[in-house]
């Protein structure tokens, strides 16, 4: 049986039927990594033993009946930048090289509880510094529909692993993109949730108030399946949201009403009608390749025929975004990596004579230039007479940004967008020019900023055979909309191979 | 004719709590213990672990704040406070800056016969550091996790106070607050309490304050006499020597009865402080306070004034009896039980009990 094509709940069915064995799906995924991995080189670390080990465990419990979630014994890949515990954690980098948690990330956890079987942990961007997975220590993994062209970033390896069929899915985290833009890139759905949805317990920090962990999949029911594995509400993470205590006041408002809740999958409803779509102005204009904006706006056409209500709308400050992301991701960052010094764990210098000169050797050494670069920047913007004009404007920004969202969506359902500007460049094209990199960011940072969530989903490809996505945002809690958007557009459009 | 000098003294004074498990994780606030026995991923510093508010730290100091006069901020934050060294795991002191939990309060102290008021500038919640360990014959230093992350309160006063004795007055009377509250029991020796000094000198009658110097390593009430005798007498000298005192930070040895310059302002640390991401706002309603505020027990002001009113007994036995909450209660026990104090229950009291019932 050939598991590469098959979707993470498909596999998790045949696995429930009997037809195949976890074990069986675990060595599937081994043989196929054995094939494309030299080429694709989607992981940082693979452990084949511990994978079947763990799949003959879940195998047992699934024969016992004791598991029956629609993800039991169905492989999956890491990022790396969630611990495990079994299984060394790098965030492709230096200075975590040989670095071994002594726990495991929460969400994580809640997948193995589901019974999923980790097969190892994905390439990324250095500490999800990047948008192309170029600037891994471990060197660069490439676009499995193009081996000349990047997989996008900075979960790069995730969702080049699932495009490769490596792994029916995979975890990303995603701080300004990091999900969405490379499963444009990589024609696979990644869902970044709202902020508070996933525990980020065990997420080794980029930018604290913007990073979240979601799903990357071959499709839409997979993403809802997994989102209801992953979240929860976590005691441990303080900025963890219960969801059940969150009323959907959007309905009719107030007590009595649902609560949000953690149940995904029953939005896979193949229905959109009614639904009203908001197109900012000032995500089609100049800066979005012309055979991109052609198929999103394809896509929305299918909508409108399946009875959604498209209008243009103007989305103020979107040219303040890139800024204020850039402004307080890195700011977050200079201190939340500043616990990398050689001092407790992880990479240490040959020559650590001296407090002071062991701390910039251990550093300067360990981290790349992109990482260096964002610890300036943050450094800078945090320092004394400079907090105000940089760091406070830029909350600043952040709030006035989440209110042109609530304002966009007392009048719509779900925006769509483009999910980058263009499909995935070629390797070696980007980090020349970081600035310029830093715009690709556009359509993604401002659902970070506002804490929204938003789904990339493939919808065709370009001339040269490269795969097209499209964001549809939601507001905060509103995950079901976009799943259901995606849904019917999927039903609707087929997933593109 | 020589000149008169006034001293202005302002203080920081660091307070530890006593909550059983630590300010952000759920590890024991034990003192001793193995050395990295009291630790997890979050005191630690690991990467990926997450700070948890535990509550009772607000609560402490929500009634330290209201004892001291305090407005109480309904809705603080905590700040991160970035700096490089081995004790501090993450290299950042999660601590408040912009927004402490309690700012305007003040305390009344007494000297001789004469009352003061002292105004406390601001308090605010933030975690101790760990512990270093330096073995000179090996030639290296070891750290030690288990004080990491123990809950502090840190008591900013305002420049409020003119001599040693005021100094150890307003130190005193915060003592004995916090220990009736039983928030700490504030041991200066074992570090539990501890105050920096800041000190200026200026003519008398002079208006414009002097530039002050900051004294650590303080560890006893003594220590700080002597130390603010001896910060006083040479910025004096200085002025009198026609040279200008430098803002720096200096250490006190009390063995050699002299202050050295840690560092001066020019090399000051830029902190960087900004709102710690990893924890919400704390917002303090009019309820919680409220209940708090209700459960704050009798101070020793009060019951000194209840005491002699009360019982009819001189002031100095009134004083050693509030001396500790515990020893209070013993009395009022004893009151309650067998009437009205005679004077020998008192004497038994004064003379039996501190041996007895030590004071913690």
């Amino acid at each position: 049986m050939d598991i590469t094509s098959m979707t993470a709940v498909g596999l998790g069915k045949k696995i429930k039927a009997g037809e195949l064995t976890a074990v069986e799906a675990v060595k599937g995924c081994l043989a196929q990594i054995d094939k494309v991995e030299k080429d694709v080189h989607s992981f940082v670390t693979i452990d084949r033993e511990e994978a079947l080990r763990r799949a003959e465990e879940v195998q047992k419990q699934i024969d016992e009946g004791i598991l029956n979630s629609p993800l039991a014994g169905v492989p999956v890949a890491v990022k790396d930048n969630l611990c495990t515990d079994r299984m060394r954690t790098t965030c492709s980098s230096k200075i975590l090289e040989n670095f071994s948690p002594s726990y495991t990330a929460e969400a994580v956890r809640n997948l193995e509880k589901a019974g999923a079987v980790v097969i190892g942990k994905t390439n990324m961007d250095e500490f999800a510094m990047g948008s192309t997975t170029e600037t891994s220590y471990f060197g660069v993994t490439r676009n499995p529909w193009n081996l000349n062209h990047v997989p996008g970033g900075s979960s790069g390896g995730s969702c080049a692993a699932v495009a490769a069929g490596e792994s029916p899915f995979a975890l990303g985290s995603d701080t300004g993109g990091s999900i969405r833009q490379p499963s444009s890139f990589c024609g696979v759905v990644g869902l970044k949730p709202t902020y508070g949805t996933v525990s980020r317990y065990g997420l080794i920090a980029y930018g604290s108030s913007l990073d979240q962990i979601g799903p990357i999949a071959k499709d839409v029911t997979d993403c809802a399946a997994i989102l209801e594995a992953i979240a929860a509400h976590d005691p441990k993470d303080s900025t963890s949201i219960d969801r059940n205590a969150y009323q959907n006041a959007g309905t009719a408002g107030g007590e009595g009403q649902p609560a949000f809740g953690y149940d995904f999958m029953s939005a896979l409803v193949n229905d959109v009608s009614g639904m009203r779509i908001g197109i900012p102005k000032d995500y089609f204009g100049d800066g979005l390749d012309a055979e991109v904006r052609e198929k999103i706006l394809a896509a929305v056409r299918i909508l409108e025929e399946c009875g959604a209500v498209a209008e243009e709308f103007d989305l103020s400050l979107v040219q303040y975004a890139i800024p204020a992301y850039y402004v307080i991701a890195s700011a977050e960052a200079s201190s939340n990596l500043s616990r990398f010094d050689g001092v407790k764990y992880g990479y240490r210098t040959q020559e650590d004579e001296g407090l002071h000169n062991m701390y910039k050797k251990t550093r300067s050494e360990g981290f790349g230039p992109e990482v260096k670069r964002r610890i300036m920047l943050g450094s800078f913007v945090l320092s004394s007479g400079y907090y105000e004009a940089y760091y406070l404007k830029a909350l600043k920004t952040k709030a006035l940004i989440k209110e042109a969202f609530d304002q966009a969506f007392a009048r719509y359902d779900v925006i769509i967008a483009p999910a980058a500007p263009t499909t995935a460049p070629e390797l070696g094209k980007s980090l020349s020019d970081p600035l310029k990199m830093y715009l690709g960011d556009i359509y993604t940072v401002s659902v970070n900023l506002a804490g929204l969530p938003g789904i990339s989903i493939p919808v065709g490809k370009d001339r040269k055979g490269l795969p097209v996505g499209m964001q549809i945002i939601g507001n905060c809690f509103e995950e079901n909309k976009i799943i259901r958007a995606a849904y019917t557009l999927e039903q609707k459009g087929g997933r593109i191979s | 004719m020589t000149k008169q000098y006034e001293t202005v003294i302002g203080l920081e004074v660091h307070v530890e709590l006593a909550t059983k498990t630590k300010i952000f994780c759920s590890c024991s606030t034990e003192f001793g213990g193995e050395p990295n026995t009291h630790t997890c991923p979050v005191c630690t510093g690991m990467p990926g672990s997450l700070p948890v508010l535990n509550k009772k730290v607000v609560e402490y100091a929500i009634a330290i704040g209201l004892a001291t006069n305090c407005d109480i901020t309904r809705v603080c934050r905590f700040d991160r406070k970035n700096y490089f060294y081995p004790d501090n795991p993450q290299n950042y002191q999660i601590s408040q800056l912009y927004l402490p939990i309690a700012a305007n309060g003040h305390v009344e102290i007494e000297v001789g016969d004469k009352k003061k008021k002292i105004r406390i500038h601001e308090m605010h919640m933030e975690e101790d550091a760990g512990k270093l360990i330096h073995d000179e014959w090996d030639d290296t230093s070891l750290v030690d996790y288990n004080r990491s992350g123990v809950p502090l309160v840190e008591i900013v006063s305002e420049p409020d106070m003119r001599s040693a004795d005021e100094v150890i007055a307003y130190l005193e009377k915060l003592r004995m607050i916090i220990q009736y509250l039983g928030a700490s029991d504030c041991k200066l020796q074992e570090g539990s309490m501890r105050a920096d000094v800041n000190l200026s000198v200026r003519e008398a009658g002079t208006e414009k304050f002097g530039t002050r110097t900051e004294m650590k390593n303080l560890n006893s009430f003594k220590a700080i006499a002597r130390a603010i005798q001896g910060e006083r007498e040479r910025q004096i000298e200085l002025l009198e020597e026609g040279k200008a005192v430098i803002q720096e930070t200096r250490r006190w040895d009390d063995n050699k009865e002299y202050s050295y310059a840690m560092r001066s302002k020019e090399d000051a640390k830029d902190y960087r402080y900004f709102p710690e991401p990893d924890l919400v706002p704390i917002v303090i309603s009019d309820e919680w306070i409220g209940q708090i505020q209700k459960k704050q027990p009798e101070l020793r002001t009060e019951k000194l004034k209840r005491y002699q009113k009360e019982f009819d007994i001189p002031q100095y036995d009134a004083q050693i009896i509030t001396g500790s909450r515990h020893m209070a209660e013993i009395f009022e026990e004893a009151s309650a039980i067998c009437g009205k104090p005679k004077k020998v229950r008192q004497r038994w009291l004064l003379e039996a009990s501190p041996r007895r019932c030590p004071t913690g």
